[in-house]
């Protein structure tokens, strides 16, 4: 019968040896750096070249230019990192932590203002009167050094 | 002649981690045939190649199975890099082989599980499992990813693994490999699994080349062959040996599998000795015109890519064949005449993976 109890010393060591599994969520999860959980986008870098879109092999992101919106389905994305490796302007990034469970379909939409326009400088009146007359004599000064 | 019944086994069965169907004729307790029908995971993978850029298409391939990922995409970018004729630097050739081998240890740890559980050794198949999830811990630390890895590109990896972190993951190796060897004792020498395995689901060696076996199903039945001695990655400059076993039953075939999770760990010591410093991968431009054929070994047998590019980023035709699926026959053939309570055994042993079959 020496094939018999081949398996009481491990099952002995587990008795009396702490459990193999972590007390989640008490205890938290940590994720390695590599850690590939969701994808986030830092909007106010991106240019809505629509570069990671059409890098997705799962159709998960969209991005509409005109009205400046990124679009990332959460369910539909298979966290392959390839949109992150291809962005031009590296504001993606792939954050460690999985996102949320969610019993409906979870869309995460961000947004950006276009970059306001320069604004043009205002002057006051007497400014500008100020500025015509340096400008006359700036003129008068040019005139009076072509003549000598 | 007896009465003949036909108890339909599957698609859904605690047994059974995927979906096949088995309409078992029996006689008695006997099954004289076994009618297989197959198609319920079918996802039209190979498909995609056309709508998919060729550089997208990685990470649907890889999608192909949850366990060896890593060696579809292999197999794919290396039927691409032969397309491209590009030779990948050293380093990424080492770590692909790493990475493969580890892929390996953990598709056979889990095995053993599942066929701890097949024979009802619950206690077992979570010890075995236990050790599994440090190797998942360990490809979620140099990948990003526990089940789908996504580090192989065409022309070499997307990550590279730094010195500590190798030297760690071979310390975590030593301490499994004892580990294993006190569990590989309950496998192979306790008194209840071998009167389980031994003797059940005999495959002559003529049969496993007749019906073309694969892998560790072909290699328990005596036969030679391994594709890794093909010299793919870095294999070429790495010494093995290739496990066979005379013995042809459930037991022969458990046996191979564990000897083979211990050459794994030589395998994967002997490539970090021997890693070299450098690049990680080389740019590939343009795209394909071409077609190739890339044969790997994964865990379950000898997997084959075919690619054939147009010329343009979209390929024509991307065609797997896996281990499985030529495993089907032979594992129809173990099936007649057999007990109904070891049809759930032998289905195991061939290690079905059907997503893998289907696609
Ligand atoms: S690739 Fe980057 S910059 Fe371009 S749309 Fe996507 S997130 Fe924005
Ligand atoms: S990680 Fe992959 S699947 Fe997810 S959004 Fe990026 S490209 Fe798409």
């Amino acid at each position: 019968m020496a094939g018999l109890m081949k398996f009481t010393g491990l099952a002995l060591r587990n008795l009396f040896s702490k459990p193999a599994t972590q007390n989640y969520p008490v205890v938290p999860r940590e994720y390695p750096e590599r850690s590939r959980g969701s994808v986030q986008n830092d909007i106010d870098q991106c240019i809505f070249c629509g570069s990671c879109q059409r890098k997705c092999p799962s159709g998960a992101i969209t991005v509409d230019r005109a009205a400046r919106t990124w679009t990332i389905d959460r369910m539909g994305c298979v966290q392959c990192e390839n949109c992150v490796n291809n962005c031009p302007k590296n504001c993606l990034k792939m954050d460690t932590h999985y996102s949320e469970p969610s019993a409906e379909k979870t869309v995460v939409t961000l947004h950006s203002e276009p970059p306001a326009a320069p604004e043009k400088p205002k002057f006051t009146p007497e400014q500008i009167e100020a500025m015509k007359k340096a400008a006359a004599a700036k003129k008068a000064a040019a005139a009076a050094k072509a003549e000598e | 002649m007896a009465n003949r019944t036909i108890i339909p086994f599957g698609p859904q069965h605690p047994v059974l981690p995927e979906p096949i169907h088995l309409d078992l004729v029996l006689e008695d307790e006997k099954v004289v045939d076994a009618i297989p029908k197959i198609g319920y995971v079918h996802r039209g993978l190979e498909q995609l190649a056309e709508k998919r850029d060729f550089n997208d298409y990685l990470y649907v391939i890889e999608r192909t199975c949850g366990i060896c990922s890593f060696m579809h995409g292999m197999g794919y970018v290396e039927a691409m890099e032969r397309i491209f004729d590009t030779e990948i630097p050293d380093r990424a050739k080492y770590l692909r082989t790493i990475w493969a081998e580890m892929s390996r240890v953990h598709s056979h740890l889990l095995w053993l599980g599942l066929l701890a559980d097949a024979f009802g050794f619950e206690a077992l198949f979570y010890q075995t499992w236990r050790l599994r999830e440090q190797i998942l811990d360990m490809f979620e630390e140099s990948t990003g990813g526990r089940v789908i890895f996504s580090v192989n590109k065409i022309g070499g990896v997307l990550k590279d693994m730094p010195k500590e972190m190798l030297q760690k993951f071979v310390r975590n190796f030593d301490g499994m490999e004892k580990e294993l060897k006190k569990l590989t004792n309950v496998f192979l020498n306790d008194y209840t699994v071998q009167s389980r395995l031994k003797g059940v689901g005999m495959l002559s060696p003529q049969d496993a080349v007749y019906l073309g076996a694969a892998g560790p199903m072909m290699r328990a039945s005596g036969i030679k062959i391994d594709t890794r001695t093909l010299g793919y990655a870095a294999y070429s400059d790495i010494d093995f040996d290739i496990i066979t076993s005379k013995e042809c039953d459930c037991y022969a075939r458990c046996d191979v599998r564990i000897q083979e999770i211990f050459q794994s760990f030589h395998i994967i010591r002997q490539a970090v000795n021997k890693i070299p410093d450098g690049e990680i991968s080389v740019a590939v431009k343009g795209n394909p015109n071409g077609e190739a054929f890339m044969r790997v070994e994964q865990p379950r047998g000898e997997a084959i890519y075919y690619c054939r590019a147009n010329g343009t980023k979209f390929l024509d035709r991307v065609r797997v064949r896996t281990p499985t699926f030529t495993n089907l026959m032979p594992l129809l053939h173990t099936l007649k005449g057999c007990e109904l309570a070891d049809v759930p055994l032998l289905i195991l042993t061939i290690d079905p993976c059907i997503s893998c079959t289907e696609r």
